[in-house]
């Protein structure tokens, strides 16, 4: 196991590398420091000096790859790809386009992330499964059929209508909780209800779908008619047999989606004033502020990494039959 | 009126699929085994009344595709002719009443006033402020107060009665055609069509072609008069911007599979049958572009466009021909992000087949390896790809009002669902709220989404063997 796992880990660094060159890439080299300093001092009337110091203020005056006037190490170590590419794998993000320690925003924003995140993971898996169980045990029925084009039709909202739609409606016309914002501890929580109730909502159509056809794929298994025949009754079959193999699938499927988490949701944070990762994100694209930008897909597929490695372990965990090779 | 046609690289490639797809329905209908599933799909009542809607989206959309610059008027002194630097389309034409109509800025559906005060003049010479009236919307009427009710109901009845004659000829017309198909009486036909006993459910695609054509004929009726959605920030009227967003929303779901299609398929056919370093290439190549979240792939890569058309503005004529290169470049790029999951899965199902006996005949009898993909592999996992489209394309669609919300969507010049949004999403703290703009977008953008996700149901249904066994 644990051979498999350093193997595992040690196969995910050529992909971190790839990431990095493509990244390094589409920043630096179809992309100059110098249009990039253009683009954030105003496009017209800017003087070369002004561009000059923008790129030593943020050291991207030097060379892409390799440094001609340091000699030694220097000549691979004083470049942009190593002090701003390849100091990523251990985690220094430097400080963003603005000023700020990257680092230290991202451990200060995990927190909200996180707050808002979990509850609709969880929430969201149970009333998702619910549902599906629910389809399952009235298939091929009228309440099936009907189940099924329910969810095609919340599948078809946009997400951005959700979000929307809920904010109009609990904050403006209920004043139930406030339209945005955050605050630390217990009072947090009339912030976070909202945006969670609403990331739930939004994931409703698709998960039940497709938990539906897992069930559906289990229902039509062996067991399942030995225990019919054995005269149990439907309810006990689904809930005792069906459910718990069903649970093999449906636990692998959401191992991979815990590390993304942190990252947080993109839309939600930002329509709801959260401070999380999913906002720094999107503000740190608004803003084009490239060093972010760059540390979050960094972050990004290191926590996709992470996702499938953790798959794989947990395949083997719940069915040992499957062996790790 | 002279003009000069314009070939966008987004409308050369719309033809382009539109072609391929021609050309793959006539391939297809001449061979039984193809035309088995097709027809399971054409039996199938949602999957045709969504089709019904996706061919209106469709035309609209490529009427859309059809772009002209018309001839500016000269002095007379000029010999050269010259063109105006806006890019019209043929739809643009068709909706030029909707198009000129501008008004000053926000104005409720069906308004006869505008949504914001302003200080008006009277012939007296007196000013107050006041809601002033519209230019164009209820300009017909003396007294808005009170002939604007029994107005609107007039019109609406008009235009339902206009749109009912049309869906009679439109029923008369099809059964017409049926009838001589089948050498039998028009009057048996469309008691057939009423009682749903045709083969395929001509009754359900009748009925959403008839309401179709009921709101549309409406529509023009009641948008002359006034605007029926209401008016955005700058007056333009929002049915024609949404109309106009059609075709965005189209390209984006349709061009991004068109650019990621040859990748996705041959290199994963490629990864499956070739074992070896091949294998390990190509999984390396998508696990890395996987693995980076595809927002931030598309953020990036938008970003760096950005900076490289706004440093290069030499090669761009006009301001359509730079919103089409970036909505190219975001087809390509959505491409690159989304061909992965198809790879694995067409990887997946090569290894399979590779097994499989006819494959191993094929080989023993020395078949070269590239026939053996394009005769053999390919053909047997075309029903992968189909289904991967279709079910692809909705999920596009919503994407682009995500992006475009995040800022790094089609360009800001451009009309798309996404951008009507993100434009009114600041209105909506406003008092009273704007609504409109919002409700337009999101009701166009889930029909067609809809619609796509029906029809792709019925496409899986009819395609997926495990489906078809059960």
């Amino acid at each position: 196991m644990l051979a498999y796992i350093i193997r595992r880990i040690l196969y995910a660094i050529p992909i971190l590398i790839g990431v990095n060159i493509l990244t390094f890439s589409l920043f630096f080299v179809v992309n100059s420091p110098d249009n990039m300093a253009r683009m954030h001092l105003g496009m017209k009337r800017v003087t070369p000096e002004a561009i000059e110091n923008w790129k030593i203020e943020r050291g991207y005056d030097k060379p892409l790859l390799y440094n001609e006037e340091t000699g030694g190490a220097g000549a691979l170590t004083d470049t942009i790809f190593f002090e701003k590419s390849a100091r990523l794998f251990v985690f220094e993000f430097g400080r963003s386009d603005a000023g700020r320690d990257i680092g230290y925003d991202i451990q200060q924003r995990m927190w909200p992330s996180l707050a808002i995140a979990v509850p609709t993971f969880i929430i969201g898996l149970l009333v998702t499964i619910t549902f599906a169980m629910l389809v399952a045990f009235f298939r091929a029925t009228y309440v099936d059929y009907w189940g099924v084009i329910l969810c095609v039709v919340m599948m078809s909202i946009s997400g951005l209508f959700y979000i929307i739609g809920g904010q109009y409606l609990i904050s403006k016309v209920l004043h139930l909780v406030p339209i945005s914002g955050y605050d630390t501890g217990v009072s947090a929580l009339k912030f976070i209800i909202l945006p969670v109730i609403i990331g739930v909502i939004g994931g409703i159509g698709a998960g039940t779908r497709w938990y539906r056809t897992i069930f559906l794929e289990e229902v039509s298994k062996d067991y399942v008619r030995t225990a019919r025949a054995k005269g149990l009754s439907e309810l006990v079959v689904l809930f005792k047999h069906v459910l718990k193999n069903a649970m093999i699938p449906i636990l692998t499927a959401c191992v991979s989606q815990i590390p993304f988490l942190f990252m947080g949701s993109l839309l939600i944070e930002s329509f709801f004033g959260i401070p999380g990762l999913g906002s720094y994100t999107i503000d740190a694209i608004q803003r084009q502020d490239f060093a972010i930008v760059r540390s979050m897909v960094f972050l990004g597929s290191v926590l996709y990494i992470v996702g499938l490695i953790m798959t794989d372990i947990s395949y083997t965990l719940v069915n040992p039959r499957i062996r790790l090779s | 009126m002279e003009f000069k046609f314009v070939i966008l690289w987004t409308d050369a490639l719309v033809f382009l699929l539109v072609g391929i797809v021609t050309g793959f329905t006539v391939y297809v209908s001449r061979k039984e085994h193809l035309r088995a599933p097709w027809r399971h799909v054409a039996r199938s009542r949602m999957g045709m009344a969504a089709l019904v809607i996706l061919a209106a989206y469709l035309v609209v959309g490529l009427l859309d595709s059809v772009h002209y610059r018309p001839a500016l008027e000269t002095s007379g002194e000029q010999e050269k002719v010259r063109y105006s630097a806006e890019v019209l389309s043929v739809f643009d034409l068709i909706a030029t009443p909707f198009r000129e109509r501008q008004e000053k800025t926000y104005s409720a559906p069906f308004a006869t006033h505008l949504y914001a005060k302003e200080t008006i003049e009277f012939p007296d010479g007196s000013t107050r402020r006041d809601f002033p009236r519209l230019e164009y919307g209820g300009a017909h009427l003396d007294d808005p107060h009170q002939d604007r009710f029994a107005d609107i109901v007039l019109t609406s009845v008009a235009g339902i009665v206009q749109g009912v004659v049309i869906w009679a000829a439109l029923i008369t017309l099809t059964a017409y055609l049926l009838a001589r198909r089948q050498k039998s009486e028009v009057k048996t036909v469309v008691k057939r069509i009423a009682k749903g006993e045709t083969d395929i459910p001509w009754h359900v695609m009748l009925v959403t072609a008839g309401l179709l054509i009921v709101l549309t004929v409406l529509a023009i009726n009641l948008g002359l008069k006034y605007h029926l959605l209401g008016t955005d920030k700058v007056g333009q009227d929002v049915l024609y911007q949404a109309l106009k967003s059609i075709r965005t929303g189209l390209v984006i779901g349709t061009l991004t599979t068109l650019i990621m299609l040859p990748f996705a398929t041959i290199l994963g056919i490629m990864a499956g049958f070739f074992h070896g370093w091949v294998d390990d290439v190509i999984q390396y190549i998508y696990t890395t572009l996987s693995s980076i979240p595809g927002v931030l792939l598309i953020a990036a890569a938008v970003l760096v466009l950005q900076v490289y058309v706004e440093t290069h503005p030499e090669m761009f004529d006009t301001i359509a021909h730079r919103a089409d290169m970036r909505l190219l470049f975001l087809c390509i790029i959505l491409g690159i992000t989304s061909w992965t999951g198809l790879c694995r899965l067409l990887r997946g199902e090569t290894l399979k087949l590779r097994e499989v006996e006819y494959i191993q005949a094929a080989t023993a009898f020395g078949v070269s390896n590239a026939k053996m993909l394009g005769r053999h592999i390919l053909p047997n996992v075309m029903h992968i790809v189909l289904i991967a489209v279709v079910l692809d394309f909705s999920g596009l669609v919503l994407a682009e009002a995500v992006l475009a919300y995040v800022g790094v969507g089609v360009d800001p010049s451009m009309n798309s669902w996404g951008n009507m949004i993100n434009a009114a999403r600041l209105e909506i703290a406003r008092e009273p709220i704007v609504w409109w703009s919002v409700t337009a977008a999101f009701i166009f953008m889930f029909t067609l989404v809809l619609s796509a996700n029906l029809f792709s149901d019925a496409v899986r249904d009819a395609f997926d063997p495990r489906l078809r066994q059960q």
